[in-house]
């Protein structure tokens, strides 16, 4: 029988497999960041280790920068410490460091593909759940804890149970103001916030292969969202494309040598997954998240659902979500007034969401009770916005473009959205608090976002773009 | 790593389901670089308002409760992978927790820092829950040798599944560090046959 692309890259990566021990998993690339890799060198010092592999890792200081005057010290102490300690660590230990005034800092989860660091068929990890983002290229990419870092820092491997495989197809066209955004939030609002747990979910099928490379990170930026481990897409000439070229991709024979392995990373036809599903993408509308945790979800056009729709024992958790979101049940969400909009996080601050996002908001102004932030994912993001105008597109719509970083999707710099605000955010989670203490979120697509900086309330941004059509 | 072979304590219910790591250790705590003191501010939002006064209703308030064990609703510790959650549990005092399902990376997070995680049917859970709630001094055992759980009230017992790795770092305090530095060898020929 064939075998599955996790299976393939599983098996070419495991050193030793023991009955009754989990599989010991060679890491090709480790990610660190400021937040979860101090306790981690600390403990290589307490036991007297070296980084095993230094040049096979890479740093980046993202989740606590301030997103604006980046050129001046940081000003929040703690913050500013913590910066620095991951400067020093990588100066002690030999490890590469995009810091703040890097031109290749940024989210590390934007950097990585954008460098050509993420590399397809390879074994990805980084303390950051969202590291299932570089699953895109056709990776093992999944996020660990700080003892984990440690220990992929001290011997470039991780012991790890071989995950169970879930293949999600998505087949047909998708309608006008329809994202991988929408796609990925409606593969959550029909399987649960925990309904990938377990599993490494490969994305297939024919909506998923039209896809940029920046779509398809979007969706398998939120596999962990559903519990998932990681997600992955088998990479093809859209991935190959986008590699070429790139900061530290293989260039000339290596080139040749790499896209004759790539090419084989597929399942193969006879695979069996442990689970298989499949969604139409004609099914699809833009979506919206409505609770505290993102399958909580529904069509922009839809109702939030009734109390007696939920399992008798999730209706406490349901009225409790409801009741810190200040909405009710049964109602719509349509025309609901926002106070805030963030366009960032490494689920979409690419450029090509930067370009949608201006493309839309062009010629038109935001709401005046709306504050709206456009925070890039990486300096050369930034710089490319800035370098096709899209800065001044932003600026005259009355969007604010800060400085690369985290920012608002988790509120560990001061970008934080005030208690009981509501904010449209393309991030990733609508957890309690996640973007300030009682903020409220409402995820969504960064077409969605802008639909509601510009009108003030949540929209159906297909009705604006048939609008426009008509002008 | 911190050694568990057995445990008996009361327990304290948090019968919430879909417990994030946001809501164990919200983000704008995890600025420090070590991994104590996070047990203040467990669960901060709540358990405390925005001048930091305790909310009386949350469960960590109210002194009925107490004890070693937390009990939690289903897809406990989803979302984010710090496992600052999971050091803040700790460190507020708690050894081991139970719920009908846990997310993975808090789980694997739970185990790497001897603070077990126990999986238990939703009927075992609401049986838990129950019992606490008519009487909070109820005694729950917790062994690891045996993988059982017991309610020494009622005498219900359940058994528990856990990797027999993980289940012998935990009785020896071993790591996954000292597993794998060990395996050394195997490491060097790995990455000899892959430059070759």
């Amino acid at each position: 029988m064939g075998k599955t692309l996790v299976e393939k890259i599983w098996d070419a990566h495991v050193v030793k497999s023991d009955a009754g021990f989990p599989d010991i998993l060679y890491i090709d690339t480790h990610f660190i960041h400021e937040v979860t890799s101090p306790q981690a060198f600390d403990g290589l010092r307490k036991r007297g280790l070296p980084v095993f592999r230094p040049k096979q890792t890479v740093a980046t200081a993202d989740h606590n920068v301030p997103t604006l005057h980046q050129d001046q010290p940081i000003k929040e102490e703690l913050s500013r410490y913590q910066v620095d300690m991951l400067t020093k660590n990588c100066a002690e230990f030999g490890v590469e460091l995009y810091g703040l005034g890097h031109p290749f800092q940024g989210i590390v989860h934007v950097i990585g593909p954008e460098l050509g660091i993420t590399l397809p068929g390879s074994t990805i990890v980084c303390g950051d759940s969202h590291t299932s983002t570089h699953g895109a290229f056709g990776c093992i990419a999944f996020g660990i804890g700080t003892s984990q870092v440690e220990q992929v820092l001290a011997t470039q491997c991780l012991l790890q149970q071989r995950p169970k495989t879930m293949k999600i197809e998505v087949n047909g066209q998708l309608a006008a103001g329809v994202t991988a955004k929408d796609i990925i939030l409606y593969i959550i609002s029909k399987i649960s916030a925990a309904g990938g747990t377990g599993y490494f979910i490969e994305y297939a099928g024919s909506t998923i292969e039209s896809l940029s490379m920046e779509a398809r990170m979007t969706i398998c930026n939120m596999s962990i969202e559903m519990g998932a481990r990681g997600g992955l897409i088998a990479p093809d000439q859209i991935t190959f494309d986008y590699v070429k070229g790139r900061e530290f991709a293989p260039k000339g024979e290596q080139w040749d040598a790499a896209l004759e392995k790539w090419s084989k990373l597929y399942s193969d036809e006879d695979a069996a997954f442990d689970e298989v599903l499949t969604f139409d993408a004609a099914d699809i509308e833009p979506m919206i998240t409505y609770g505290t945790n993102p399958g909580m979800g529904m069509g922009i056009s839809g109702h939030i659902p009734s109390r007696e729709s939920q399992p008798l024992s999730e209706q406490p958790s349901f009225e409790k979500a409801l009741d810190y979101m200040g909405i009710e049940a049964d109602a719509p969400l349509l025309g609901k007034e926002i106070d805030y909009v963030f366009i960032g996080s490494c689920t979409n601050s690419r450029i090509e969401d930067l370009r949608q996002v201006a493309e839309f908001v062009y010629g038109k102004q935001k709401s005046p009770k709306v504050t709206a932030w456009i925070v890039p994912g990486s300096k050369q993001v930034e710089q490319q916005a800035i370098e096709e105008g899209l800065d001044k597109v932003f600026e005259a719509a009355g969007f604010q473009l800060r400085e690369p970083g985290c920012s608002a999707c988790l509120g560990m710099n001061e970008d934080k959205i005030p208690a009981g605000k509501y904010c449209v955010s393309t991030s990733n989670r609508n957890f309690e608090g996640r973007q300030g203490p009682n903020s409220r979120t409402f995820l969504a697509s960064p077409l969605t976002a802008a639909a509601a900086a510009i009108t003030g309330h949540i929209t159906d941004v297909r009705a604006m773009m048939k609008e426009n059509a008509y002008v | 790593m911190k050694k568990f072979i057995e445990l008996t304590s009361t327990a304290v219910p948090l019968p919430i389901e879909n417990v994030d790591t946001d809501q164990i250790i919200p983000a704008r705590f995890l600025k420090a670089t070590t991994r104590e003191g996070f047990g203040d501010n467990l669960f901060c939002d709540w358990r405390y308002d925005a001048n930091r006064q305790e909310k009386p209703d949350f469960v960590l308030n109210n002194p009925t409760y107490s004890g070693k064990i937390l009990v939690g609703g289903k897809n406990f510790g989803c979302g984010s992978s710090r496992e600052h959650a999971a050091w803040a549990i700790q460190d507020y005092g708690f050894d081991v927790v139970v719920s009908s399902f846990f997310a993975d990376i808090f789980k694997g997070n739970a185990l790497n820092n001897g603070l077990l995680p126990i999986q238990v049917s939703d009927a075992f859970l609401q049986n838990i829950f129950t019992e606490v709630a008519r009487n909070p001094a109820t005694q729950i055992n917790v062994n690891l040798e045996a993988q059982t759980i017991t309610l020494l009230s009622t005498g219900d017992q359940a058994t528990f599944e856990i990797n027999p790795y993980k289940k012998s770092c935990l009785l020896n305090g071993y790591d996954d560090i000292d597993f794998i530095l060990n395996q050394r060898e195997a490491v060097a020929a790995y990455e000899a046959s892959q430059a070759g």
